[in-house]
C-alpha cells in the first residue's frame, strides 16, 4: 500500500470520482488556477478543464445555492468552501435549501452534492478563521456529515460521499492535510455511517473524529502507561451516527469520554452521551464525561489558542475522573 | 461616474505628514516577514505595501471624530488613523498590549479611541456594520461620517449589495472605498466580476461612483474629502474605487505567482511614496535631505515599537475567559459545581 497525505488522499478521491462520473464538478474559489488554497484541487483543472473545475468569485451562499440548483437537475456538484467559517455565509442556503429541498417537496427531487470545507483551530487565525463547527451541521436533518482522519478514510468517504444520493458536507481538519498514512490501491470506497475502532481497549471508550482521535490515541498513549487500556472509536461520521459500535464499545470497557474539537456546550459529545446513557445505562460503572473546545472565540495568541483547544493531558484528567 | 476635481496641491506641512504615513506603513509591513519567519508573528498576515496611498488618503479626509472600518488587510490603515506602531506590533505579536489585547491578531485591529471599528476576516461581513455605524450617527443627529474599506472580491458577496441598497435607502454617511488591487488571493478581477470596472455597480442604488488612482495619495485624498463633505452634509453615500496594487502576495504563505513580471513592474513604477517624494522635490517644497530624514526617524519609530512589542508581556492564562460577555458572572446562573469541564 502507498503512504500520502490526507490531501492526496483527498485529492485521488476527487479525480477518480470525475473520471468515473461525468456528472461530477468542482466549484469554489481560487480551485482551478491558484490549484485550492490548501492544494487539495491541485491538477484538477488542468486535467479536466473549465467546465468542470470552476473558479466562482467570494460567494458563498451563491456557490452553496448555484449547487444545489445544479444537483436538483442531475449534476453533482462538489462545491469547497475555502474554510468551514465560511460556511456560516452560506449558511441559509446550506440549512434552508440544501438540506431541506428533498423532504419539503416530497422526495420529488434529490441533491446529491458534496461540500467540502476545510476547518478546525492550532493556527493562530482568530475568532473568524479558526471553528469546527459539527455540532451546527449534525443539528440539521437532512445533511450528511463526514469528517475524517486519516488518509485512508479520507478517500474512501469522499468517494462515497461523492456517490450517495443526500447531501453530505464533508469536513476537514487544516491541520491534518499533510498527514500521512497508507491507502489501498484501487477502488477504495468507505461506507457512510460507519465508526471505526482505532484502538482497541478495555478500561474506558474514548470517542472523537478528526484531529481529536489523534488527541485520543495520545492520551490513551498515556494513560497506558497509567494502567489504563482506553478504546479509541472513531467515529467518522456524525450523521449518519454509528451508535451501534458505540455501545458495542461502551459494553466492553463500560465506560465513556466523548472528546471535540468543537465548542462544548451544545456539542456532539452530549448528543453522543446522552444516547449512550439512553441504550446502556446499565451498563455505565460512570458517568459519561465530555472534553470539548473552550467556550469562548478563538484567541489569537498563541498560549491562550492552546488552552482553548482539548489536548490529550485534558483527556486524561477528565478520564481519570471515572476510576 | 464623477471624477474628482484636480487636486490642488495641500500645504507643505500637509504633504510630509501624507509622506510620513505612507513610509512609516511600508516600513512597518516589511518588517512583518522577517518577524514571521522568526516566529514571533503568527497566523495569517495580509500585508498592505502598494496600497498606503489609499488608507493615507482616507485617514486625511476625516476628523478625529469620524470612524473607519477595514478588512484584514488593515495594519496600515490603523497607522494612517494615528493608531501607534507599538500597540499594532504588539498585537501582531499576540502581546497584552497589543491593540486588541493580543485576541485579534492581524486580521482583527481595533483602536476604540481613534474610532477605528476593527478589521474583519470574512470577505464583505463588515459592510452592514459601517451601515450600522452610519445609522448611528443619523440617529444621534450627529454629522460625523464613516469610511468603510475592503477589496474588490468583497463586491461579488450579497451582503455588498444589501449594504450598498441599505445605506442608499437611509442615506447613511458612509463612504465606500474598495481597494481594487486587481486580485481575490488568486483570481483576478476580471475572472471574478462580470463587471470589470467595480464603481459601476454603485449605479444599481443611485450612489454616486468615483473611480480614483489609489496609487497617488494626493487624488485619493481628495475623492474621500469630497464624499465626506457630502455625507457630512446629509448628502448620503459615496461609492470609491480606488486602483491599487498590492506589492506582495495576497498573505505571507502566497508567493504572488499568477501574477506576470511585467504586470508587477509597471505598477512598481507607480508606486505612491517615490511618487509623493518625486512631487514635492521637483515642486520645490521638499530637500531629498528632508525626507531621507524623515525615513530615518520613521525606521526609528519602528525599531521602537518592535522593541515595546518584544518586551510585553503575553496575555496571562486567565484572559482565556475573559469579555466574553459583559455582564459579571453573578448575572449568569452557574450549572451546578463540577459541571462545567473547564475555567
Ligand atoms: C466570506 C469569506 N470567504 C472567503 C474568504 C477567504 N479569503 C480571504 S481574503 C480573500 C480574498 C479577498 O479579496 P479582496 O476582497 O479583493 O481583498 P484583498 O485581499 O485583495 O485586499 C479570500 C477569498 C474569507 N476570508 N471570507
Amino acid at each position: 500500500m502507498a503512504e500520502i497525505t490526507c490531501r492526496e488522499a483527498l485529492n485521488q478521491a476527487l479525480a477518480e470520482e470525475m473520471e468515473r462520473d461525468p456528472r461530477v464538478f468542482i466549484l469554489g474559489e481560487d480551485v482551478g488556477l491558484y490549484e485550492g488554497s490548501f492544494k487539495v484541487t491541485r491538477g484538477l483543472l488542468a486535467r479536466f478543464g473549465e467546465k468542470r473545475v470552476v473558479d466562482t468569485p467570494i460567494a458563498e451562499a451563491g456557490i452553496v445555492g448555484l449547487a444545489c440548483g445544479a444537483a436538483m437537475v442531475g449534476l453533482r456538484p462538489v462545491p469547497e468552501l475555502m474554510t468551514v467559517n465560511f460556511a456560516i455565509v452560506a449558511l441559509d442556503q446550506i440549512m434552508n435549501h440544501v438540506a431541506k429541498v428533498r423532504y419539503m417537496f416530497g422526495g420529488q427531487v434529490e441533491v446529491p452534492l458534496v461540500i467540502r470545507a476545510p476547518g478546525g483551530g492550532g493556527n493562530q487565525l482568530g475568532a473568524q478563521h479558526s471553528h469546527s463547527l459539527e455540532p451546527l451541521f449534525m443539528h440539521c436533518p437532512g445533511l450528511r456529515v463526514v469528517a475524517p482522519s486519516v488518509p485512508a478514510d479520507a478517500k474512501g468517504l469522499l468517494k462515497s460521499a461523492i456517490r450517495c444520493r443526500d447531501p453530505v458536507i464533508f469536513l476537514e481538519h487544516e491541520g491534518l492535510y499533510g498527514v500521512k498514512g497508507e491507502v489501498p490501491e484501487g477502488e477504495h470506497l468507505v461506507q457512510l455511517g460507519q465508526a471505526d475502532i482505532k484502538r482497541p481497549g478495555r478500561d474506558v471508550t474514548l470517542i472523537a473524529v478528526s484531529r481529536m482521535v489523534y488527541v485520543c490515541l495520545e492520551a490513551a498513549e498515556m494513560l497506558a502507561g497509567r494502567g489504563i487500556a482506553a478504546e479509541v472509536v472513531d467515529l467518522r461520521c456524525l450523521n449518519p451516527l454509528d451508535m451501534a459500535t458505540v455501545i458495542a464499545s461502551v459494553r466492553r470497557t463500560h465506560r465513556a469520554v466523548t472528546v471535540e474539537e468543537s465548542w462544548l456546550t451544545g456539542g456532539w459529545g452530549g448528543e453522543v452521551a446522552v444516547r449512550i446513557m439512553e441504550a446502556a445505562f446499565d451498563e455505565l460503572d460512570a458517568p459519561v464525561l465530555r472534553v470539548g473546545g473552550a467556550d469562548v472565540p478563538m484567541p489569537y495568541n498563541h498560549e491562550l489558542e492552546k488552552a482553548a483547544i482539548p489536548d490529550a493531558e485534558a483527556v486524561c484528567r477528565r478520564v481519570e475522573e471515572l476510576f | 461616474m464623477t471624477e474628482p476635481k484636480e487636486a490642488g496641491l495641500p500645504e507643505r506641512e500637509e504633504l510630509f505628514t501624507l509622506y510620513r504615513d505612507m513610509v512609516r506603513i511600508r516600513l512597518f509591513e516589511e518588517a512583518c516577514p522577517r518577524l514571521y519567519s522568526q516566529g514571533k508573528i503568527g497566523g495569517f498576515l495580509h500585508l498592505y505595501s502598494g496600497q498606503e496611498a489609499v488608507g493615507v488618503g482616507v485617514a486625511h479626509a476625516l476628523r478625529q471624530d469620524d470612524y473607519m472600518i477595514g478588512a484584514y488587510r488593515e495594519h496600515g490603515l490603523l497607522l494612517a488613523r494615528g493608531s501607534r506602531p507599538h500597540e499594532v506590533m504588539a498585537e501582531l505579536f499576540g502581546r497584552q498590549t497589543g491593540c486588541s489585547h493580543g485576541k485579534g491578531g492581524s486580521m482583527h485591529l481595533f483602536d476604540v479611541d481613534r474610532r477605528f471599528m476593527g478589521g474583519y476576516g470574512i470577505v464583505g461581513g463588515h459592510l452592514p456594520l459601517a451601515v450600522g455605524i452610519g445609522y448611528s450617527i443619523l440617529y444621534q443627529e450627529g454629522d460625523q461620517v464613516v469610511v468603510c474599506l475592503f477589496g474588490d472580491g468583497a463586491t461579488n458577496q450579497g451582503v455588498f449589495h444589501e449594504a450598498m441598497n441599505m445605506a442608499a435607502l437611509y442615506h447613511v454617511p458612509v463612504v465606500f472605498v474598495c481597494e481594487n488591487n486587481g486580485y481575490g488571493i488568486g483570481t483576478s478581477v476580471r475572472r471574478a466580476s462580470a463587471v470589470e470596472e467595480l464603481y459601476k455597480k454603485s449605479c444599481a442604488y443611485q450612489t454616486p461612483g468615483v473611480k480614483v488612482d489609489g496609487m497617488n495619495v494626493l487624488t485619493v485624498l481628495q475623492a474621500v474629502s469630497e464624499a465626506v463633505v457630502r455625507a457630512r452634509e446629509g448628502g448620503g453615500p459615496t461609492y470609491i474605487e480606488a486602483l491599487t496594487y498590492r506589492f506582495r502576495g495576497h498573505s505571507i504563505s502566497d508567493p504572488g505567482t499568477y501574477r506576470s513580471e511585467q504586470e508587477r513592474r509597471l505598477w512598481k513604477e507607480r508606486d505612491p511614496i517615490p511618487r509623493l517624494a518625486a512631487l514635492m522635490t521637483t515642486q520645490g517644497l521638499a530637500t531629498q535631505e528632508e525626507l531621507a530624514a524623515v525615513d530615518a526617524e520613521e525606521k526609528a519609530l519602528l525599531a521602537e515599537a518592535i522593541h515595546f512589542a518584544e518586551e510585553s508581556p503575553d496575555p496571562p492564562r486567565e484572559e482565556l475567559w475573559q469579555d466574553i460577555y459583559a455582564e459579571p458572572w453573578p448575572a449568569v446562573i452557574l450549572p451546578e459545581k463540577g459541571t462545567i469541564p473547564h475555567g
